[in-house]
């Protein structure tokens, strides 16, 4: 893995901000595009803009097998056995969002449970608390170990035959922890319950085999791995999605119209009512596209050397507190960080006038942050684009920023 | 090669003053009324109590959870009510809202400590730091009016 090539295909890269070269460790919160992206989303609208599914003319069919091309790409990348399992959604939030008001909407009662754990986004928090809300099933939280891992035995003692639901993040946005999704599937199944997995921050950065993982649905962003804001894809089981509703109704998803009845499109369509995300979609091909030339092991592998090399250099930053696994080979390529007496809002500050982009704030996971007693943390993330260097940059950005908080105070 | 970026400009010495060593931190237990605010983008979190007697601020506490700018524009926020009418700290607060805003300020105006944020204008991601007590301050004395 050649990381300079792959730099000069990121054109956002090569540029000062705040008089500095950026170094940018977003990552989690989004991915920067290769211009093989950007060119793909551009000729659909230069040359072959138009509706997809409608219409004989040629653009439209142009689109529509881009499109549809597209959901074939996806399909590959995640080794799902047909394309009706794919539905592009507008990202994960949309994503969790459909399983939870379709398929737990109408599958969960009284005396169900849900279980998710400590670590989750808001994004897959939320929908389960409107479930369980509304139909009076539990929504059970299983905890979490002392460096941000799940045990396999609090899975077990807290998964019962009451559950009918378990999501998980199969990567943590905060601690880069990796949770071992197929065997808490095989618990969740064990059980007879369906296990939905959060891949936002796994799906950019490691080779995912559904069948493999035997997960009934799977929830990911476009954006987060190199392709556009705003397409996501929901992967669901067929015989799961067959007997689910959609939740948007309109144009697109409809087979026949009657004056007081309707019938749905076949899958994938039936939850794709409205004009689909074309240009997204078409992005998103290009992505996996990209990412499938560079390989997702060869990225894994570049990510967890990154991982361990920030953990044993930040480490030495006097006054920090690193969260999550302590242990490169065990973690994703990104890591939280607290500055003694500084507040990461006051650190990213500083580091953004070192043209350093860092996250900070409570990352989506309030319930998280409140297990890390912490209102706040700043995050470093890596992505395939991301070196050394950078790391380097930020551990001067951050003894930077003690000498100069110490230095006011 | 250096960052055109002057972050002097932004933490001040003032404000690190009230950061380290806040005025008026706390609960006032024979409060009038109370009021809590948040900026859910960011977590930071504040807590104000007030004691206000025929319409005088005479005293103002606040608690809470930030970044350094946000935690010294509530001590200095706090400083500067004290002993004001509640329609003089409302004024007050759209001032420093205006001076967020990078808008001209009556030069007259004796704004003592809270001139020092001047600076965080200047610094678009940090406004909401700066503003949060202000808010929090004109929410909990307008409902205060209210009861």
């Amino acid at each position: 893995m050649n990381i300079q090539d792959i730099r000069s295909q990121f054109p956002i890269l090569d540029q000062e901000v705040n008089g500095k070269p950026l170094v940018y460790l977003d990552s989690s919160a989004t991915s920067q595009k290769p211009i093989q992206v950007i060119e793909a989303v551009e000729k659909y609208y230069r040359e072959y803009n138009s509706n997809v599914h409608r219409g004989v003319h040629t653009l439209g069919t142009r689109a529509t097998d881009a499109y549809e091309g597209a959901r074939e790409k996806v399909r590959k990348f995640i080794n799902a056995k047909s394309i009706q399992e794919i539905i592009f959604t507008r990202g994960t939030t949309t994503s969790l969002n459909t399983v939870a008001a379709s398929y737990a909407a109408a599958n969960l009662k009284q005396g169900d449970e849900i279980v998710i754990t400590y670590m989750e986004h808001h994004s897959n928090i939320i929908p389960w608390q409107q479930v369980a809300k509304r139909t009076g099933a539990e929504l059970k939280y299983i905890p979490l170990q002392e460096d941000g891992t799940i045990s396999l035995e609090d899975v077990r003692a807290t998964i019962t035959d009451q559950t009918k639901v378990v999501s998980v993040m199969q990567v943590s946005n905060v601690l880069g922890s990796i949770n071992p999704i197929k065997e808490i599937a095989k618990i969740a199944h064990d059980h007879g319950a369906i296990m939905v997995v959060d891949g936002a921050q796994s799906a950019p950065h490691m080779k995912i085999d559904v069948q493999d993982l035997d997960c009934d649905f799977l929830a990911f962003s476009g954006h987060k791995m190199c392709a556009p804001t705003g397409i996501g894809v929901l992967y669901g089981k067929k015989h799961l999605l067959e007997n689910m509703e959609p939740i948007e109704f309109g144009g697109e998803m409809i087979d026949f119209v009657h004056l007081h009845e309707s019938t749905w499109k076949e899958l994938p369509w039936k939850f794709e009512g409205g004009t689909p995300i074309i240009a997204g979609a078409i992005g998103l091909g290009a992505a996996i596209d990209f990412l499938n030339d560079i390989g997702l092991d060869n990225i894994a592998q570049h990510e967890h050397k990154l991982a361990a090399y920030a953990l044993d250099k930040l480490s030495s930053v006097e006054g920090i507190t690193i969260y999550g696994p302590h242990d490169g080979d065990k973690r994703a390529g990104l890591v939280t960080f607290n500055l003694t007496d500084v507040h990461p809002h006051d650190v990213a500050t500083v580091l953004d006038a070192e043209g350093i982009a860092v996250r900070a704030g409570h990352h989506c996971a309030q319930p998280l942050m409140r297990w890390l007693k912490q209102s706040a943390t700043a995050r470093a993330s890596f992505y395939l684009y991301n070196n050394e260097e950078d790391i380097d940059k930020l551990c001067e950005g951050l003894v930077k920023t003690k000498e100069y908080f110490s230095d006011v105070f | 090669m250096s960052s055109n970026i002057d972050l002097d400009a932004l933490y001040r010495r003032v404000i690190m003053d009230h950061y380290k060593k806040p005025r008026n931190r706390g609960i006032l237990e024979d409060g009038s009324h109370t009021i809590n605010m948040n900026n859910p983008t960011c977590g930071d979190r504040i807590q104000l109590t007030f004691k206000v007697i025929d319409g005088v601020v005479e005293d103002c506490r606040f608690e809470g959870e930030g970044c350094s700018i946000s935690m010294s524009s509530a001590s200095m926020m706090t400083q500067s009510i004290k002993g004001k009418k509640v329609e003089e700290a409302l004024k007050l607060s759209k001032v420093f809202s205006d001076m967020m805003q990078g808008k001209e300020i009556d030069e007259d105006l004796d704004l003592g400590d809270i001139e020092a944020l001047h600076g965080v204008s200047k610094f678009p991601a940090r406004i909401k730091c700066a503003t949060l007590a202000w808010k929090a301050m004109e929410k909990g004395l307008n409902e205060g009016e209210q009861e």
